[in-house]
């Protein structure tokens, strides 16, 4: 966004060390989050514990991040752009370990599945779901990334498509339920794996909506994107 | 009327004012001012309003012209030799330039307070009382003492100096002291009043004082402040004016400017980048 470079050549360092950990931890979360789809549809009860033991590095990078914004703000009181983009930092880190939370649950629901050995085959209907947050989650990042406006405005769009699907899958896996009253709790864990996958679509397009914040000064959240 | 050859050391092209110089029920309005120092020309083109019991701060860096420009709005630029101004200030829809405006009287409308507190030499009462005199703002002794008590009282200094009136202004500490002279100066009752970098001297606790003062005060007078202070600017004024090498870059909502400003200039100068 800037090309300018600050007078003080910390502060410079400081801003570029903070943007680098989010992406170090962005990347993270989206290696979380593809290692639970993969467990989950794959059943693979492996995965799902190495998934749903690995959150505490996110928590830590959160952590790690928050300090380090807490001790810019109170040092260099920053304004303007830098201000934005240490609000939308603040915003984004909270977002992804909220994604890092949703794909531990899947982590563990998985686990328990796999130990439940009920034959319910839903896994390949929840494939294209899996697929279209990723693809929205590694957009957003992407877009952070950048600092790409258009990328990000464009993503809105992809959630509104992860919601129907969600809404297509739940109505399969509600029609299962009802003609195998057995499989009921097998379900419900199908469908908690499904509410987590679309969560991680909607804190997807938040962060979206923070690249906007950043770069144009708007707020766009309780507005419709154009 | 833009100093095309000036215009050209920017990278970034000012055009005209940013943002929001203009509102509506403006106390001061200022348009195409340009200010000499001799042949030097020192503000280009000066377009804003100064809203009615507004805070309004004047923020740039160093010689770019805040002192300058506010010296215009009393017309305290006419003690300097050499200093030549063109254009348009209008006090309450009046040309304070026009040739039957006393300029001792502008001043006791337009009220000025330094970077360095200068009481004059006299008693913390006498310091008070002075331009009331002066002006013949109190008719009797009992008067003169009221508005004596009632400036340093709405100045914040009353309860600290009212035992000690008669010693010495410039026996109170430098935070007293520029409470002094802000007393001093709403002594005479004016509309508006001027400061340049007023807490520059001044320690953290000190000026938090001045601040609150400031905003108080502004209930009832508008004022234009320069400081050099972002945080200052932020915290106490409505709208702010971003001066740069003479131009007027940016007047907009203090809000805007100190989150989202529009001009790269502005965000260089607010984020400490260079500009
Ligand atoms: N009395 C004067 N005679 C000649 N030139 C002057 C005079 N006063 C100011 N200038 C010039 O006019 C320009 C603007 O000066 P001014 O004092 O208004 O700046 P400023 O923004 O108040 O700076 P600072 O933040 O340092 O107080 C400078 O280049 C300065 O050298
Ligand atoms: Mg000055």
């Amino acid at each position: 966004m800037e090309t300018q470079q600050h007078i003080s050549r910390q502060y410079n360092q400081e801003l570029e060390s903070v943007k680098s950990k989010v992406l170090k931890m962005g990347g993270l979360v989206e290696d979380q989050v593809e290692k639970s789809i993969s467990a989950l549809i794959e059943q693979n009860s492996e995965l799902a514990k190495e998934v749903a033991e690995s959150d505490y590095k996110i928590n830590k990078i959160e952590v790690e991040i928050d300090e380090s914004c807490a001790q810019l703000i109170a040092k260099r009181q920053p304004a303007a752009g830098d201000l934005r983009l240490v609000i939308a930092i603040i915003k984004v880190i909270t977002d992804l370990e909220r994604i890092g939370d949703e794909a531990e649950k899947i982590g563990r629901y998985t686990q328990k599945l796999t130990s439940m050995k009920d034959d319910v085959n839903m896994y390949a209907e929840l494939s294209r779901l899996g697929d279209k947050v990723i693809t929205i989650l590694r957009d957003a990042l992407d877009a952070f990334a950048r600092m790409d406006v258009e990328q990000a405005a464009r993503i809105a769009e992809t959630d509104r498509q992860i919601d129907e699907e969600f809404d297509r899958v739940s109505r399969i896996l509600v029609t299962h339920m009802m003609e195998n009253s057995r499989n009921i709790k097998t379900m419900l864990h199908v469908i908690w794996c499904a509410r987590a996958l679309e969560r991680i679509g909607d804190h997807s397009q938040n962060i979206c909506e923070y690249v906007v914040y950043l770069v144009k000064g708007k707020d766009v959240r309780h507005i419709e994107l154009e | 009327m833009i100093n095309i050859e000036k215009r050209e050391e920017f990278d970034i092209e000012i055009d005209k004012t940013v943002g929001k110089p203009f509102i509506n029920d403006a106390k001061f309005s200022t348009r195409n001012v340009d200010v000499f120092y001799g042949e030097k020309q020192a503000i280009f083109d000066a377009n804003i309003d100064i809203g009615k019991n507004q805070i309004i701060a004047m923020i740039g860096s160093s010689g770019c012209g805040k002192s300058t420009f506010l010296r215009c709005l009393n017309r305290m630029n006419d003690t300097i030799q050499d200093c030549h101004i063109s254009g348009d200030i209008r006090l309450d829809d009046e040309d304070i330039y026009q040739k039957q405006q006393d300029p001792v009287l502008l001043r006791a409308r337009v009220g000025m307070v330094f970077q360095k507190p200068n009481p004059f030499p006299k008693s913390i009462y006498d310091n008070v009382a002075y331009g009331a005199k002066l002006h013949g703002l109190a008719s009797s002794k009992i008067e003169l003492d009221e508005l004596v008590e009632k400036s340093l009282i709405r100045a914040g200094l009353f309860k600290e100096v009212k035992d000690s009136l008669h010693k010495p202004g410039t026996s109170l500490s430098g935070g007293q002291q520029q409470r002094l002279c802000i007393a001093r100066t709403i002594a005479i009752d004016p509309e508006v009043i001027l400061m340049d970098e007023p807490t520059s001297a001044l320690d953290p606790i000190a000026t938090a004082v001045i601040e609150e003062l400031m905003i108080d005060l502004s209930k009832k007078y508008t004022i234009a402040i320069v400081t050099h202070s972002m945080q200052q600017a932020a915290r106490v004024s409505q709208r702010t004016a971003y001066f740069h090498l003479g131009y007027v870059v940016e007047v907009n909502d203090t809000n805007i400017v100190f989150t989202n400003p529009e001009h790269q200039l502005t965000e260089n100068y607010i984020t400490g980048r260079f500009g």
